[in-house]
């Protein structure tokens, strides 16, 4: 009985000391460390694996390709948070400080994971980079320094639906007295986009019902029986994991047809309508820059990390949705690193520094196809009052093996959002009792360090 | 040998019912707190304070409390999670909207309001018990949850029904910093310990137990069980309305409804039953099983530079935490607290035992 307790205190000791060793700095290397925060587990699993498959195969194809960010070699540390806030948060704290400089930049992938980190960031100078969700006010630079909701937020993803559903009706002003649903993940998330909806839906004359649904979105009877009553125009989706094959599923239940059912770009991905079989053809989705299919980027991710045995996923998932959008994720990253070194030289940098990159990116259409993402994506280009960096989205459609576009290019109003976005972040910094920041003075004062 | 009460004679009632009767034990309680005041906050690193103490000693409060009423008074309880809510919430709109208001009585109003809405739902226990009782306060959870998605004005329109506090400031001193944040909330959770500990050993406390043990034969002796039970959840619902509080403006910063969700009150229930019903030192044991432990098993194999996925890690966490809780309960039922108890008698037969 007593060695056993001896025992027990020693691993308790050993514990402790890797504890203490864990918390200590590593050798200084050339090396950049950038934080993969992922859900493997859980109900959203099925959405999360392939994205970070993509990110990290990314990774993997700079190491190979480039040897690195101008030789900085580039290492990560995956972090499970299974979707929820709280174990993001410690994922956050867990890697915030790992490598030679502490985390390059941290992508959430959770809306709820980004406001929990917004104010963390601020204060630990470290960006978080939230393409295409997070919170959509955050696209204000002035008034969010350190976040880069990149390519788009929801507000810009229901803008563009809403456009959408204009030009299939012939004019936006024919969209009078018609009835929208949106069905929602009743997270942060699906709240993004309300009143963007109400504020379009004054403009238009259309009338929005909005029907929450509970995490993690399988039970949604009832959201689908005010739907069977009241008999919507449209039902936007914004859904997530089992939440979206659950809602085509209910769909056909209820007799709605799929082809007027538009969900965003995060309820449309192979894993949503697969489940679904055939049912799901004519499902749309908003595909934010990006779809389906293999570009150069792709085929370079299959020569250099796959074919040397060294691929996160199967082979197969390469060139998928959310593959593809991880990938990106990555690519924007690393270009945001890759801009920071040519201010601050060609060295591990610290998250202060990623952010100069990130808020200085100008990624032309030259750059884009050298990089081998010729027709995945359109030019980006961020500065400090406009951490978005482009408004643009698609429409694609499942046909039942595949996403085909259906649509032209659209862009969202800025117009519109534009006031919304500066509204919301005002509320913001009087909430928090902080000052907006001054982008010309920092412009000059860069302008000022770089003469020197 | 060390731990005997051998010639500690106690010559006034005052010496005798005193918190710690043993001299060893004050000792020791007092190495405890100086330990933690002082010692900790030189060798704990960022990542220990914010991910696993400060949220260890917030929860712990909340376990107290749900303690006092399930432990103490016997009223099973699901709703606990949704009365961290109400704490959160109330300290959240008195800040946002009396800006200059002190943070002390922000958190005594949240426990108040926590305390308002606890005695409000506890009325169902007058009347039915068990079971039957968990489902009534499971109601009160999902209602609380419902109350703060949809009713606006709770959230001050934020239009995710996401809310963020700024730092909060005490007489000058911004509690921002990981070490404030762990000194700060340390102290609230000595208090509130003490406090606990005070009325369950007094005449309140008692009654209390009296029900937990025989509603009908405490009545016989003269026991209020209208007053036993709604003070139970009153003082139960103000812990957890303080430990809300805290939750949401020293450990999240920024919270969702999500963050209250029953969930939560089961991680509660589970805290009390694997610490030890009825004991306020089970409390903290079960806060800490719960809270740290699944990190530590997330963590472990990369310490030993074992190669695995992150998914498989995830899953091994589950299962292993699963293992554990079942293995504990068998080992001992009455839980954690009652392990300790065993250890101390042991100690004081040590090094000679019969």
């Amino acid at each position: 009985m007593k060695r056993k307790t001896l025992r027990t205190l020693a691993a308790a000791a050993g514990v402790v000391a890797a504890l203490a060793g864990a918390g200590s700095a590593l050798a200084q290397a050339k090396e950049q460390f950038v934080p993969v925060l992922v859900y493997r587990t859980g109900p959203y699993a099925p959405n999360g694996t392939p994205w970070a498959n993509g990110f990290v195969d990314y990774l993997k194809l700079v190491n190979a390709r480039d040897g690195g960010i101008g030789g900085v070699k580039i290492i990560w540390e995956e972090c499970e948070t299974g979707y929820a806030t709280d174990r993001g948060v410690e994922c956050y704290e867990r890697l915030k400080g790992k490598g030679p400089t502490g985390a390059a930049a941290f992508n959430p992938l959770s809306t709820g994971i980004t406001f929990a980190l917004t104010d963390k960031a601020l204060v630990d100078k470290i960006p978080i980079v939230t393409m295409g969700y997070g919170r959509s006010e955050s696209a204000d630079g002035e008034a969010f320094p350190y976040n880069f909701p990149l390519l788009g937020s929801y507000w810009v993803a229901a803008d563009i639906l809403v456009q959408h559903l204009g030009k299939v009706n012939g004019g936006l002003d024919k969209l009078r007295g018609k009835k929208v649903a949106l069905v929602y993940h009743d997270s942060p998330f699906g709240r993004e986009p309300i009143p963007l909806l109400q504020e379009r839906g004054k403009m238009h004359g259309f009338e929005l019902t909005t029907l929450p649904v509970t995490h993690p979105g399988v039970e949604q009877k009832a959201a689908w029986l005010q739907i069977r009553q009241s008999r919507p125009d449209y039902v936007l989706l914004w859904g997530w994991g089992v939440m979206n094959a659950a809602a085509i599923r209910e769909a056909v239940a209820t007799g709605f047809p799929r082809d007027r059912m538009y969900g965003v770009w995060w309820a449309g991905a192979e894993p949503d309508v697969t489940p679904v079989g055939a049912d799901a053809k004519g499902y749309h989705a908003l595909a934010l820059q990006h779809g389906a299919g293999i570009s150069k980027v792709h085929q370079d991710i299959l020569k250099q990390v796959h074919d040397k045995g060294q691929g996160t996923g199967p082979k197969d998932e390469v060139g998928q949705v959310l593959y593809t959008r991880g990938m990106m994720n990555a690519m924007l990253v690393v270009e945001g690193i890759k801009r920071a070194q040519d201010r601050y030289g060609k060295k591990p940098l610290k998250g202060e520094e990623v952010r100069w990159g990130l808020e200085n990116l100008t990624l032309t259409q030259d750059k884009l196809d050298a990089l081998g993402f010729a027709g995945v994506m359109r030019p980006v280009t961020t500065v400090c009052r406009d951490h978005q960096g482009s408004q643009w989205g698609r429409v694609h459609t499942w046909d039942g093996a595949k996403w085909n576009f259906s649509s032209d290019w659209y862009e969202a109003d800025m117009s519109i959002l534009r006031p919304m976005i500066r509204k919301t972040a005002d509320a913001y910094l009087a909430e928090k009792k902080l000052t907006r920041r001054d982008c010309a003075a920092d412009v000059a004062a860069q302008g000022a360090a770089a003469k020197k | 040998m060390l731990y005997r009460e051998n010639g500690q004679f106690k010559t006034s009632y005052a010496a005798d019912q005193q918190l710690l009767p043993i001299v060893q034990d004050r000792f020791f309680v007092w190495g405890l707190v100086l330990l933690a005041f002082v010692a900790v906050p030189l060798f704990a690193s960022d990542y220990w304070f914010r991910a696993l103490i400060v949220p260890f000693l917030i929860l712990s409060i909340a376990a107290i409390g749900l303690n006092i009423l399930v432990g103490y008074c016997g009223q099973i309880s699901l709703g606990h999670a949704g009365f961290m809510a109400v704490g959160a919430y109330a300290a959240y709109n008195l800040v946002v909207r009396v800006p200059e208001v002190n943070f002390l009585l922000a958190l005594v109003v949240a426990g108040a309001a926590a305390a308002l809405v606890g005695v409000f739902f506890g009325i169902p226990s007058l009347r039915i018990k068990g079971l039957y009782l968990s489902v009534a306060t499971l109601a009160a959870q999902f209602f609380l949850d419902w109350v703060f998605i949809r009713v606006k004005w709770f959230t001050n329109y934020s239009p995710s029904g996401s809310v963020s506090t700024s730092p909060v400031e005490l007489f000058g001193w911004v509690i921002d910093a990981p070490r404030d944040k762990y000194w700060f909330v340390l102290a609230i959770v000595v208090v509130m310990t003490v406090a606990a500990k005070n009325l369950t050993r007094g005449a309140i406390g008692r009654s209390w137990m009296a029900i937990r043990d025989m509603d009908v034969a405490a009545e016989v002796i003269g026991i209020r069980p209208m007053h036993a039970k709604l003070t139970a959840f009153a003082v139960s619902a103000f812990f957890a309305g303080v430990a809300g509080a805290l939750w949401g403006f020293v450990h999240l910063g920024a919270w969702e409804p999500l963050a209250f969700n029953v969930n939560l009150s089961f991680n509660l229930l589970f805290m009390i039953i694997i610490g030890g019903m009825g004991s306020i030192l089970g409390s903290f044991f079960g806060a800490a099983f719960i809270v740290v432990l699944p990190l530590l098993l997330n963590q472990i194999p990369e310490w030993f530079g074992i190669p695995l996925s992150t998914a498989a890690i995830s899953h091994l966490e589950f299962m292993i935490f699963g293992a554990l809780i079942v293995l504990f309960l068998i080992a001992e039922p009455h839980g954690l607290a009652r392990l300790w108890a065993i250890g101390k008698e042991k100690l004081r037969l040590w090094p000679f035992p019969h």
